[in-house]
């Protein structure tokens, strides 16, 4: 507010005055529910995931690991060729310490999100998952080695959260 | 200015349900077969403009835009989406090679309805949050507004409209990109429940799953890449008032005007003897006669007697939805106008098998965004340069 100003002309609205119906508004919450096929590529993918495991796809053209696996090499735009399992470890090609939750509220502990090259897959494909077990966030480095904690297998249910999370592991 | 033709087209579907693929599995899919139809081009190199149409309420994402580029090899390319019906992508793709700076254009349009759990909450969710979403209902209320006032003007019978049925479902079993053919009779049209009055549930297209895409190319790409070009001789759009207070409810004024648009570029001075047969929006079967006389192929309120004496069945002397339109191909959302489109593209090249128009040169496809848009778009095809 301008410091010249000491009050703009018209009427002060509160918070209050939109409760009390002083204000009128319409509000609509929509309803929409999807369901999306999850196809040929990430069926497997989630049910691989399931059985403790991760899958990715191949291309015969430019060679490539890819995961999260799909039914086209989108560089070559071919059909991926073949099925191969990647390792559940892997090395932090960038994270982020996040300090908010999604409605701006301060979390108690920090949440750590990172992106996993994953060991088997081509260079720069892999996953993105959580970091935890790593004490102080102040010692998380890029091109660090991580593992997931996979939930036990009576727990999951072909859901990206299979994995618990990805923790350090020492080299 | 350089011409534009459809160089290649590639269809999956229609079908009601596709869980066995996911939506960017659907795309690589069309993807693959238009880039084959239209002379095996390489999208990684010989595309220069990939347009792609879609709402991400029909989606279930926000900025699904963003989701297109890998399946349809326009990674890294140049990409750009259009937030509506695939005949928008069309105009928008023929316009860019219009300008002399691009060669290959592709345009994408796809419907996984059966991915979409609440619909006819996101159709409703189309409604005016102030004035009308709060009278409830189910939002296909607007169609029989609509119906019952044009029947209203013109005298057409409700009988009439539903001919229209009987007509496109039975076209619609000689076209295997169609998911809801059959052979009915008029009296099952009648007496199919009355959801909203005058309006039938027969009369009413079911959606259903399905991808197409299309290669564009100017004149000089498009005479390497085949040897059926189909021209594109003219493009028109048009949007009328959102306001259900306020709109014209008997006419598809929208769908005049953007007639008018494109019959202008392609010097059509007589729709009805210019036009070989038409892809008309029928996703209500009133729809498709007041969209005939929209489009000025018969005189305002006489498209119902002549779709009663046959003159737009698949052997009358123009044919309407000879692809069996939205009530027997089932109801693509985003990708309707595309739908047109391809029938009409296969038609002029004389690949339409069983449902074939004889000696089609020229050919109109025609849509309109649904409930509750006033949105039009109308393109004139060609085989003939
Ligand atoms: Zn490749």
């Amino acid at each position: 507010m301008s410091v010249k100003i000491k009050h703009y002309p018209g009427e002060e609205v509160e918070t209050k005055d939109f409760r009390e119906g002083k204000v009128l508004f319409e509000s609509f919450r929509p309803k929409a529910k999807y369901a999306w096929s999850a196809g040929i590529a990430i069926s497997r993918f989630l049910e691989e995931l399931k059985n403790g495991r991760i899958i990715a796809t191949t291309c015969s053209k430019c060679g490539r690991i890819m995961v999260p696996p799909r039914i086209y090499c989108e560089k070559c735009f071919k059909p991926t060729d073949g099925w191969t399992y990647v390792k559940d470890t892997g090395v932090i090609n960038t994270f982020s310490v996040s300090f908010i939750a999604a409605d701006a509220s301060r979390l108690k502990e920090p949440i750590v999100v990172a992106i996993i090259n994953l060991d088997g897959a081509s260079e720069g494909m892999g996953i993105v998952h959580r970091i935890e077990e790593y004490g102080d966030w102040r010692e998380i480095k890029i091109g660090m080695r991580v593992k997931a904690v996979w939930k036990p297998p009576e727990e999951r249910t072909g859901a990206i959260t299979d994995i618990k999370y990805f923790k350090l592991v020492k080299e | 200015m350089s011409e534009v033709a459809i160089v290649g087209v590639g269809c999956v579907g229609f079908r009601p349900i596709t869980p066995e693929l996911s939506y960017k599995e659907l795309m690589f899919e069309a993807a693959v077969k238009a880039y084959e139809d239209a002379g095996g081009i390489n999208p990684r190199e010989d595309v220069d403009v990939f347009v792609t149409c879609a709402e991400d309420y029909l989606e279930g994402f926000s900025i699904f835009d963003e989701f297109v580029p890998d399946q349809l090899g326009a990674a890294l390319r140049h990409l750009l989406t259009v937030s509506g019906d695939g005949m928008l992508g069309l105009a928008t793709a023929y316009m860019l090679i219009k300008t002399g700076y691009f060669d290959t254009v592709v345009v994408e349009a796809h419907s996984k309805a059966s991915d979409i759990l609440t619909y006819m909450d996101i159709v409703q969710f189309g409604l005016d949050p102030i004035f009308n979403r709060p009278l409830g209902g189910h939002p296909y209320y607007i169609a029989g507004l609509e119906m019952n006032r044009y029947l209203h003007e013109t005298g057409t019978t409700e009988e009439q409209c539903a001919e229209v049925v009987v007509k496109n479902k039975k076209n619609a079993v000689l076209n295997p990109h169609a998911a809801y053919g059959a052979n009915i009779t008029l009296n099952q049209v009648m007496c199919s429940e009355r959801l909203f009055h005058p309006l039938k549930k027969l009369e009413i297209s079911t959606p259903a799953d399905g991808c197409i895409v299309l290669v564009l190319a100017s004149e000089k790409v498009a005479e390497k890449l085949t040897d059926k070009p189909v021209w594109v001789k003219g493009v028109g759009w048009c949007t009328e008032t959102p306001s259900l207070e306020t709109r014209d409810w008997t006419r598809a004024v929208y769908t005049r005007l953007a007639a008018e648009m494109a019959y202008k570029e392609a010097k059509i001075s007589n729709p009805w003897r210019d036009i070989d047969f038409a892809e008309i929006h029928d996703v209500f079967a009133y729809k498709e006669l007041q969209h005939m006389e929209a489009l000025k192929l018969c005189d305002y309120g006489t498209a119902g007697k002549l779709t009663e004496d046959g003159l737009t069945a698949l052997d009358g002397e123009l044919p309407v939805n000879p692809s069996g339109g939205l009530l027997g191909m089932g109801y693509g959302l985003e990708a309707s106008g595309l739908q047109k489109v391809l029938e009409v593209v296969l038609q002029l090249r004389g690949e339409a098998g069983a449902r074939q128009v004889e000696d089609a040169q020229v050919g109109l496809a025609h849509t309109w965004r649904g409930i509750p848009t006033a949105t039009g778009a109308v393109a004139v095809l060609s085989n003939v340069k």
